[in-house]
């Protein structure tokens, strides 16, 4: 997982277009690349194409043009098991992704379902789950979690695949403030490279430096977080809008993390 | 939901029967069912004889039987109509307090009840003794078909989250002032059914989406390998293999 040793950028997408078969075009041309080890938000507006592009990353979308390359690795029917360990997706209801009658079982479907066995097994569902401070919870049903805590062991389900990349779909939602923070300090902790796809700006430049803007299909706009947030004219034309009394550069200057 | 943090008819424990693998007394309480089944009506010490064997069980189980009993009344809806077996059954008929019923139907109505109270305890005493998860280990052990398996594991994880959606949908009805009184709302009532089939079906598939983002092919990955030992098995098996005893000199005798 060191950053220098590998040349292959995390993930490259390039020239990615797809329409559902109803005729309905979602993504129109999409480029973009996330090197190993960066925190990445992908912003844009409701219906912008965000979790169509997400699919894509796994490759449970694709047919339509372009290409979608996972550290080195492209997309396709030959590399689909290795991608889909290697692309770690978070989905935005933990009710959906957690699916085993305990936690323990969930953390370990991904994993047992590559071939890992016994200890091994064992142990890396341990340290999954410690990773997000959800150690003792194992034995528990995930409908007995409070909401917090069932996104946590979501993300512990995926670290547990050993991801090159994470990607979460809108993490924060349902969040209350304390989960909210918890969640950040986890995801800092993190050693992968993550891509967040949010509409929660406030989240997205206290974590990621680097933002998408993903809007009509099309990536409108790549840059530094805070820069994108800051631009009014850019934020309006893509329906991004700050919450109230948020202002990012002032954020900046007391931001704690780089 | 408030839910426990088990199923209502599992009862805590640490004896012998609660700690024994879970396909061992599926089986047992299998074959148990099989052996009471296939015993004459005519002997009716032997199912004196199952009920101490089940007794027995309890008491090593220490479930008190105040928790069994209160639990077979699960069964009652059920043998509702063997109580009128005897007076609609046709044959030779006696009087009893000024009443003509049928011989054929009650023996019918004995039958029916004894068989049933008695497979009906001995399940109650195996889903006290056994979790819902181990149980579903259990037939995932017995070479139960997967597909199976995997359906009544699913069915054991969403069915908290789907009535506690159909309890939302109820909130939200009787927040708009609608209250079922009646025919006329059945209307209603059928539309929300309708509405969280849908949405249970929509989860369904992002749940799918969920595992094959985590690398799911068709089959459920062994997580967890519960093995028995002769021991084991012979402690499970010795509840069947006794009463097997017993029927066999009910047809004998």
């Amino acid at each position: 997982m060191d950053p220098v040793s590998t040349t292959a950028a995390s993930l490259e997408v390039s020239g990615l277009a797809f329409a559902y078969p109803d005729g309905h075009q979602a993504l129109f041309g999409v480029d973009f690349t996330i090197g190993r080890g960066e925190r990445v938000a992908l912003l844009g507006p409701n219906g912008a194409g965000k979790t169509t592009l997400v699919l894509h990353l796994n490759g449970i979308l694709g047919g339509g043009a372009g290409a979608v390359t996972v550290a080195g690795l492209p997309v396709d029917k030959r590399h689909m098991a290795t991608v889909r360990q290697k692309v770690g997706i978070v989905f935005q209801d933990p009710d959906d992704q957690l699916f085993m009658p305990t936690v323990r079982e969930d953390v370990a479907f991904g994993p047992a379902a590559a071939g890992l066995k016994g200890a091994a097994l064992e142990e890396r569902v341990r340290h999954a789950l410690d990773r997000v401070g959800m150690g003792d919870f194992a034995d528990r049903p995930p409908h007995h979690l409070s909401f917090g805590q069932r996104r946590r062991v979501a993300v512990a389900t995926v670290l547990a695949m050993e991801p090159e990349i994470l990607v979460l779909d809108e993490p924060s939602s349902n969040l209350d403030p304390a989960s909210r923070r918890e969640l950040a300090d986890i995801l800092r902790s993190l050693d992968v490279t993550v891509l967040m796809v949010t509409h929660d700006l406030p989240y997205a430049l206290e974590l990621c430096p680097r933002s998408l803007i993903l809007s009509d299909g099309v990536i409108a706009a790549d840059g530094p977080t805070a820069d994108l947030l800051s631009d009014e004219e850019l934020m309006r034309a893509h329906r991004l809008e700050l919450p109230f009394g948020f202002d990012p550069r002032v954020t900046k200057l007391t931001k704690k993390d780089g | 939901m408030g839910a426990g943090h088990a199923h209502r008819l599992y009862r805590h424990g640490e004896s012998p029967v609660h700690t024994l693998p879970p396909h061992t007394k599926l089986a047992a309480a299998f074959l148990f069912v099989l052996v009471v089944v296939s015993t004459p009506r005519e002997a009716m010490w032997a199912f004196g004889a199952y009920a101490v064997l089940l007794a027995a069980v309890a008491e090593r189980a220490r479930v008190p039987a105040g928790f069994l009993l209160r639990r077979l009344l699960i069964e009652v809806p059920f043998v509702a109509f063997a109580v009128l077996l005897p007076f609609v059954a046709e044959g030779a008929r006696v009087h009893v307090l000024g009443l003509s019923l049928s011989v054929e139907g009650l023996w019918g109505a004995w039958n029916v009840l004894a068989k049933g109270t008695l497979g009906v305890a001995a399940s109650v005493l195996l889903a006290a003794t056994t979790e819902l998860r181990q149980l579903l280990l259990g037939l995932e052990r017995l070479k139960l078909p997967p597909l199976l398996v995997q359906i009544a594991s699913f069915m054991l994880r969403y069915g908290d989250v789907i009535t506690d959606e159909m309890r939302r949908m109820r909130i939200a009805r009787a927040s708009r002032g609608f209250e079922a009184r009646g025919v006329r709302h059945w209307g209603v009532l059928a539309k929300s059914a309708g509405a969280l089939f849908i949405r249970s079906y929509e989860r369904g598939e992002r749940v799918h989406l969920a595992m094959v983002s985590r690398g799911y092919a068709g089959s459920m990955p062994v997580i967890e390998e519960a093995t028995a030992s002769p021991a084991q098995w012979r402690l499970a098996l010795a509840l069947p293999c006794s009463a097997l005893v017993v029927c066999l000199s009910g047809w004998t005798l």
